[in-house]
């Protein structure tokens, strides 16, 4: 559904997407970790045209993606969510998703009817009449995926939508995504929180300096020495398989 | 949310009744050119309002599309005999064309915030110069519009005739505002108002979006330079492009109330009671509104930025005013 091909991307000197290659499938959950300053966000920002990249192709559904509007990716069925949460503050929650729900909706009425079902089915059913601005993180995390959510998109893509909540919010939304891949949307998620990525992903990219350095199933990332590296430092795989050998050594 | 939709349906229809027998209760000639010219203010703030109050677009140089609706009818009137309703729909037409095209360079452009601001009183200016210049706008003369009483030429035999025009039209830019707060037009003007980048991402195209909305509210602009002229018969470059025109529009609804029905009303009455009472107490100064207006406004961002519409109720525009500053000192 979406392929990425080769894609590079620089800021000046600084190489922040280097030469990376990879598909997601239709009807999936794929997640992207790796850590900060991965290029991860910037990945994103250049699959919903924010940036444009130097290199590369992106492709969904067989189109290219690249010279396209943020708006025109939109409404061909890409939605996206900002890791730094960008709520229409001066708007109501019910306003604040009606402006996604809008997309495919002409009539205010639609609109709100639209926003209102989302709004249930994130969870935020009982703060549909309070300002944006009135939330908690964990309200505006949710604002963020209805505002998406509210487009009809066919890819949804989450950029760190747990970061910043509980545990117990965690799982309240494990469910919620996993329930709009199971209405049929195709999700790419950023996460740090492991439990969600394990919990909820099919498939995982490791990204770490700009390029691809593992992907497989959840389980077959975490014992990747180059992935285990990437977020422990240079040496750190050797040093736990040298632990587990030493144990028996000594 | 149809309650409070309709609730504003209704306060219209109140209010153009309230004002509909105004002409006939009141007896004095000052007191209805009083209420006929809050009427002019509120409409001109209307205008401003769309693109200011629901854009998020702070218009330093309104007086661009006014200036240019009055020299339109006048022009057209003087020099090609052109009947002034016809000059009316001209100067809209024309103050429309200008608006779309300030809005295609600017916006193209991306310009936003305190640099929109400047533009926009550049443009003012820069026609303020060209009307001083050429014979046809009377240069720096200006253009007497001459009299001929009657209907049909929009010149009232008395006040009332345009107190009840601009009473119309006021009535109709409520209607226009209150059908544009719950369309989609609306809903996608004021996200771009308040997070561009998000709007993007929501499938908002914010360039066309913010270009309808120039052209709408330079249109209404312009025809309320047209009214202008017939009701003062004289037009000249300070008046038509000066910045005490844009000053006048963007105060109104920023008293009143950004981004609300009918902050604009409120903020042209409220506007002129005040310059009356400065008129009263200080005598005639020339200049001397400016100043009480400059003083009102750092009032208005300091304590009220939500205007008087803010003191009742949690207003559409909240707390814009006070990120535009904030933003402009930041810069």
């Amino acid at each position: 559904m979406l392929e990425i091909a080769h894609l590079s991307k620089r800021f000046g000197g600084l190489v922040v997407t280097k030469d990376v290659s990879f598909t997601v499938s239709a009807g999936s959950i794929s997640a992207l970790i790796g850590p900060n300053g991965a290029g991860k966000t910037t990945l994103f920002a250049q699959i919903s045209g924010f940036h444009r990249p130097d290199g590369g192709d992106i492709r969904f559904e067989g189109q290219t993606l690249l010279g396209l509007t943020p708006e025109r990716i939109c409404q061909l069925g890409i939605a996206r969510t900002f890791q730094i949460v960008q709520p229409f503050a001066g708007l109501n929650v019910r306003e604040n998703i009606a402006v996604g729900a809008h997309l495919h909706r002409a009539g205010r009425r639609a609109a709100l009817e639209h926003a209102e079902t989302i709004a249930h089915r994130v969870g935020l059913g009982p703060q549909l009449d309070k300002p944006a601005s009135a939330l908690t993180v964990a309200g505006r995390k949710r604002l963020e995926l209805a505002k998406a959510l509210a487009t009809d998109p066919k890819l949804l893509l989450l950029d760190e939508v747990m970061a910043g909540l509980n545990p117990a919010e965690i799982d309240e939304i494990i469910p919620i995504i996993r329930g709009i891949r199971a209405a049929g949307v195709t999700i790419l998620l950023i996460e740090h929180v492991m439990r969600a990525v394990v919990n909820l992903s099919d498939h995982t990219w490791v990204l770490n300096n700009g390029s691809l350095i593992a992907s497989g199933t959840p389980a077959q990332i975490a014992t990747d020495p180059q992935v285990i590296e990437a977020y422990l430092g240079h040496g750190a795989a050797a040093r736990m398989q040298g632990q587990q050998v030493g144990g028996q050594h000594a | 949310m149809r309650t409070p939709t309709l609730r504003t349906g209704w306060a219209i229809l109140v209010f153009a009744l309230v004002l509909l027998p105004l002409p006939l209760l009141i007896k004095s000639e000052f007191w209805l050119t009083w209420v006929t010219l809050a009427l002019f203010y509120a409409y001109l703030g209307q205008a401003w309002n769309l693109l200011g109050g629901y854009g998020g677009q702070f218009s330093f140089g309104h007086a661009l599309f006014f200036g240019t609706g009055a020299y339109c009818t006048a022009v057209l009137q003087i020099h090609f005999g052109i009947n002034a309703w016809a000059g009316f729909v001209l100067a809209a037409v024309a103050a429309g064309i200008v608006g779309a095209a300030t809005g295609w360079l600017v916006f193209r452009y991306g310009l936003r915030g305190s640099y929109f601001a400047l533009v926009t009183l550049a443009f003012a200016e820069v026609f303020r110069i060209l009307a001083n210049t050429f014979a046809f706008t009377g240069a720096g003369v200006g253009l007497l519009v001459p009299l001929q009483p009657g209907i049909g030429q929009m010149q009232f035999e008395t006040k009332a005739g345009f107190f009840w025009l601009l009473l119309l039209l006021v009535v109709a830019c409520l209607l226009l505002t209150w059908w544009m707060q719950n369309a989609r037009f609306g809903a996608r003007l004021m996200a771009v108002r308040e997070n561009e980048d998000a709007a993007r991402a929501l499938g908002v195209d914010p360039f066309s979006t913010k270009l309808l909305a120039i052209t709408a509210s330079g249109a209404i602009a312009g025809s309320a330079g047209a009214v202008y002229v017939q009701l003062f018969l004289y037009i000249d470059p300070n008046i038509a492009y000066g910045p005490a025109m844009s000053v006048e529009a963007l105060l109104v609804p920023i008293i009143g109330g950004l981004g609300t029905i009918f902050g604009p009303v409120l903020g042209a009455f409220a506007l002129h009671a005040i310059a009356e009472i400065g008129r009263l107490v200080f005598g005639e100064a020339p200049g001397l509104n400016l100043v009480l207006y400059g003083l009102l406004l750092v009032l208005m961002v300091l304590f009220l930025p939500n205007g008087l519409f803010g003191l009742g109720r949690f207003g559409f525009g909240s707390g814009a005013l006070r990120r535009l500053f904030k933003r402009g000192a930041n810069a």
